[in-house]
């Protein structure tokens, strides 16, 4: 991987880097309580059925064993039993003799150490009733259903495409593929006095306080959730997973602190995954290339207990100009655990089928893919009529294409040539709604200098920490260095969980809002104090920087915040701010990022070997708070698209029921040696409506078009279009 | 994990004895495969015999020209050492080609021939597999076989060998040098040296319980500026061979005088191509030639149900790997 621009290498560098480097940063399975034992998990190994009996006799004469747990003598939850006749029934690990996925959590063994947990784990017997299951999408799509309602056309999609002269009808699969986050899900559990404590790898501390409170039946308050760094998790730590519960409950039974730690094989089934998913794309254009009916059919893979859904089919709603427009969004039941958001969830599913069928109607035009995404280019969303708050995608498309060369293009398949290797070029694009929740934040200045800014948001890598600082030290006028944000505590004032790209635009906002707040509380008390210049000024009049405040363009008035607060009675101001999102102002726009991928592959056809050896991405998404955070993010999405497009794939044995490749030897995602040159340009926008920030999301904006655009690439290649992900080497031999 | 007794021996007689006399005990050099196999509970030794420290891991020049490479020899030193750089390349492509640099920074040449194979149910305790416990049932025949082998696979099992280094070692006719029991030294032809799972699919060699490799020759040959090792697979680094052709020409007058083709990814062994191989000999190298060599090492191929691929892809690859050898 190269960086290529200046405008990536300004910018302050992660504020949590040096503790990640050395160790400091401590990840869940390495905290601990006093008198501590751990729990190690036993799995089914069966996909459908009941538990018939669990034998713990071997297991709990081994050394150290503590105890072996499991519904059969776990204390029950507080939960609500479901309704007999309920569909959805939530998964609550070791709760019911019912097997419902392979590699199902059925028991816990729970020893004095982990290797002695693991061995007498080995030494469970159970035997099930096992039932018949059904892993496979393709055998159960008849039986696929519209979870809630069933969204209208737009004008006559049918009738427009039967009559059109012009058009593309295809389909498109894309297997399960599961995060494979560096750190494992992990839980370190301790009771006291009535009051749960948990380490949790989570995504989203109040999300997971609340389970917690829900499940024991305790108040809110009695439950406290820390989670300072996650080790990666792209989505699979948004629900609580089963080491949540099974540590809590372990603890409870037992009286003493509990962590359990999924080990690499079990963690295929410790959270959800992207579903499999078949879609069909039918698209008609005129001559022009004007899209004149476009019909995005998609059916997923939900688990035979809970109705998940995502939606794959928005981009063919919300980014080309077509007057007639279906989408049928079904999904399909499965004897596997209910899946999950992944990064850029539904979103690069589905831009897959429809950036792939856009490239082959630009084939059957003859118009360029880039010139075909430019005549029907939405000015303002085809949906709504609505305008959008700001839209660079057009400038994206040129910037970008103007860096990659674009122009030089021959249209023809198999035109393009490097020694033996035949060369793609292939283009596509992305979208992702820019979303903003409530967030609050509390800051505080003191009298020695510095900040401390909290909320109870996660970084799961993306840069949260140093986003935070920069929008503080910018905000307050402190250097980076005198601020220190704290996250990863339910105690903290309450964020959202950290997901759908949202968190600079929510707990940023609010980051921003208290920082302002606390200097107006600062001026305050410089105003109550005696020889105080800035009485009568107006806080716009006022400059913050460096530490000090002085009215404008009078330097003569400047006083450091230091001093003010040394006078101060508290020495310090601190402000506790909720923000909440203009939803009247924002709802009268859409409001999105958007990018354009162009990239190159080179292909040994005669081994089917595919290299993405360039890419540039030009990302639009309002402006850019952290532009080395950012620069990592768009490489991060175009890494993960290069892993969705050739690699990645989760294995299931439909017999068996399992998923066989549970590790990250058989679970190919891209090694170092995958990755070639990647090239990211930012199209700021000016956006007034968005947030005080003006600022976007983009982690996950930056894999949506990608694997399109390489599948794009090596039909340019090949003359091979494959529309089954992932394109290994088999494919093209 | 189960619970293991751990020791480490100072000879190799002693490593031979200790092991030899406990049926559940185990080697272990690098560890970097067995240490696996533990932790999955595939394999559960309950005594490791630690011969990392023995002296056998020279690697040094054969007095007729061949070189030895000590069983102890890490992967990544012989790979980079200067006799085998420079007298069997072929050999360094391959070993480089396997696993990743921390891998092969541990793993020692003789644990590469004793590495077992990675098929996802071999590694799945909850799975029937005759492999690790013969006579449940082999699920990769019927079931995910996008790995598994196109030759010599028996109804018992389909497994294939995951090596790369060991590739190269057939097609150079290496022998493997071995203390046995009894304590005599016995060499064992590398053709001979892993076997076709046939009835007994648990054994992946002929090596006998506390048998013990010390070194590997491999004969002085003229294949140096006329080889190559290719390995074709799912991404660039860390990935078992779909498939993989380690392919040696000696060119006289511009005619082959002998050729060598042996095949990874497809078989229970490194699977070496003797009628191709024949078939090269006395003729001019030319792309037309080795297609026709590649189709037909291919011929008595028997594909399974997810892998018939490997049959077009081999055939490919031979072809490309001879051409790369003749430099054509």
């Amino acid at each position: 991987m190269t960086y290529q621009n200046q405008q990536q290498q300004d910018g302050p560098s992660r504020v949590d880097g040096r503790a990640k480097v050395t160790g400091t940063a401590k990840y869940i399975a390495e905290f601990s309580f006093p008198g501590m034992v751990h729990g190690y998990l036993v799995q089914s190994t069966i996909a459908k059925g009941k538990i018939r009996d669990i034998d713990v006799a071997d297991a709990e004469k081994q050394p150290g064993v503590v105890k072996v747990l499991s519904h059969k003598n776990l204390s029950k939850l507080a939960i609500p039993a479901p309704a007999p006749d309920a569909v959805v029934r939530p998964f609550y690990a070791l709760t019911s003799d019912e097997i419902r996925f392979n590699a199902q959590p059925i028991a816990v063994v729970v020893a004095e150490t982990f290797e002695q947990a693991r061995y007498a784990a080995s030494l469970v017997k159970v035997t099930y009733d096992k039932a018949d299951h059904s892993t496979d999408l393709a055998k159960v799509i008849d039986a696929a259903f519209t979870p809630g309602r069933e969204q209208p056309n737009r004008g006559t999609p049918e009738e427009v495409f039967a009559a059109a002269e012009i058009k593309i009808d295809a389909t498109y699969t894309i297997p399960i593929e599961h995060h494979n986050a560096m750190e494992p899900h992990a839980t370190v559990a301790n009771w006291e006095n009535g009051k749960l404590t948990v380490y949790d790898k989570t995504q989203g501390i109040q999300g997971t306080t609340g389970y917690l409170a829900g499940a024991f039946g305790i108040d809110r308050a009695n439950v406290r959730v820390l989670s300072p760094f996650v080790g990666g998790a792209f989505g699979a730590a948004l629900r609580p997973g089963p080491n949540l519960i099974i540590a809590a409950m372990a603890s409870r039974e037992i009286g003493r602190p509990v962590k359990v730690v999924y080990s690499r094989r079990q963690l295929a089934t410790a959270h959800g995954y992207r579903p499999e998913s078949i879609q069909t794309v039918k698209v008609a254009a005129d001559k022009e290339g004007k899209l004149t009916s476009l019909t995005h059919e998609a059916t997923h893979n939900t688990s035979g207990y809970e109705n998940f859904s995502e939606s794959l089919v928005g981009m063919a709603r919300g980014l080309y100009a077509c007057p007639n427009v279906r989408t049928v969004s079904k999904i399909a039941r499965i004897d596997m655990q209910t899946p999950l958001w992944m990064r850029a969830p539904g979103m690069v599913s589905g831009a897959f089928a429809l950036e792939s069928a856009l490239d082959e109607l630009s084939y059957k035009l003859k118009i360029d893919p880039l010139e075909l995404r430019l005549r029907n280019y939405a000015e303002t969303d085809p949906e709504t009529g609505k305008p959008f708050s700001s839209k660079e995608l057009r400038e994206c498309y040129r910037q970008a294409a103007e860096r990659f060369g674009w122009s030089k293009r021959n249209p023809e398949p198999r035109s393009m040539r490097d020694g033996k290797y035949l060369i793609g070029w292939g283009m596509a694009s992305g979208m992702w709604p820019a979303g903003q929740a409530p967030a609050s934040a509390r800051v505080t200045l003191n009298a020695d200098g510095t900040a401390r800014v909290e909320s109870g948001t996660t970084d799961i890598g993306p840069g949260t920490y140093t986003t935070m600082t920069i929008i503080a030290s910018q905000t307050l006028g402190l250097p980076l260095e005198k601020i220190t944000f704290v996250l990863g505590d339910s105690e903290l004032p309450p964020s959202p969980a950290q997901g759908g790209s949202t968190t600079t635009s929510s707990v940023g906002t609010a980051v921003k809002e208290a920082s302002e707040l606390t200097l107006k509380e600062l001026m305050a008390a410089a105003g109550a104090q005696n020889d105080s210049p800035f009485s009568g000024a107006a806080f716009e009049d006022l400059e913050f920087k460096d530490g000090t405040v002085q009215i404008k363009g009078k330097p003569e008035t400047n006083r450091k915040y230091a001093d003010i607060l040394s006078a101060h009675p508290d020495r310090k101001v601190s402000v506790l701010h909720r923000s909440t999102p203009d939803s009247g102002e924002r709802g009268k726009y859409v409001i999105a990022s958007h990018g354009a991928q162009f990239l190159e592959v080179r292909i040994d056809e005669e081994i089917g070997n595919i290299r993405v050896t360039r890419v540039v991405q030009g990302t639009a998404a309002g402006k850019i708070i952290n532009p080395k955070g950012a620069h990592s993010q768009e490489m991060g999405g175009v890494v993960w698209g290069i892993g969705m497009a050739l690699t990645e794939k989760t294995e299931v044995d439909h017999a068996l029921g399992r998923i066989m490749n549970p590790n990250l030897a058989g679970y190919h995602v891209p090694v170092n040696a995958d990755i070639g040159k990647i090239d990211t340009i930012f199209v700021e926008e000016d956006d007034k409506i968005v947030n005080p920030l003006g600022a976007k999301g983009l982690g996950e904006l930056g894999m949506v078009g990608i694997p399109a655009a390489i599948a794009n690439a090596v039909f340019h290649a090949t003359g091979k279009r494959v529309r089954d992900l992932p394109i290994t080497p088999d494919k093209l031999v | 994990m189960r619970p293991f007794a751990f020791k480490r021996v100072t000879t190799p007689a002693d490593a031979v004895k200790t092991v030899k006399e406990n049926a559940a005990a185990r080697f272990i050099a690098g560890g970097t495969n067995l240490i696996d196999l533990m932790k999955e509970g595939v394999d559960l030794p309950n005594e490791l015999v630690d011969i990392s420290r023995l002296s056998l891991s020279l690697v040094r020049s054969l007095s007729g020209g061949g070189v030895s490479i000590g069983a102890l020899a890490k992967n990544a030193d012989t790979a980079n050492h200067p006799l085998v750089r420079k007298g069997f390349p072929m050999l360094t492509q391959a070993i480089l080609a396997g696993a990743s640099p921390q891998i092969r920074n541990m793993a020692t040449n003789g644990g590469n021939l004793m590495q077992r194979t990675r098929c996802a149910y071999f590694y799945d305790v909850a799975t029937p597999c005759n492999k690790r416990q013969p006579g449940s049932g082999c699920s990769a025949k019927d079931g995910l076989n996008r790995y598994s082998a196109i030759f010599g696979w028996s109804d018992n099992c389909v497994a294939i060998h995951p090596s790369d280094m060991c590739v190269a070692l057939a097609a150079l006719d290496a022998v493997v040098n071995v203390q046995t029991v009894d304590g005599r030294e016995r060499k064992i032809n590398f053709a001979d040296f892993h076997r076709l799972p046939e009835n007994a699919p648990e054994k992946d060699n002929t090596l006998a319980h506390g048998e013990m490799i010390t070194s590997i020759d491999i004969p002085k040959n003229n294949f140096a500026p006329t080889s190559y090792y290719l390995k074709v697979r799912d991404r660039a680094s860390y990935a078992f061979a779909l498939v993989s052709v380690a392919a040696a020409l000696e060119l006289q007058n511009g005619t082959i005088k002998q050729a060598r083709i042996a095949l990874g990814g497809v078989a229970h062994k490194p699977w070496r191509c003797f009628d191709a191989e024949k078939a090269l000999v006395g003729k001019k190298p030319s792309a037309e030639l080795f297609q026709e060599a590649a189709k037909n090492a291919m011929s008595d191929a028997k594909p399974l149900s997810d892998n018939g691929y490997k049959v077009r892809l081999a055939e490919r690859a031979i072809a490309k790997a001879l051409r790369r050898s003749a430099r054509i």
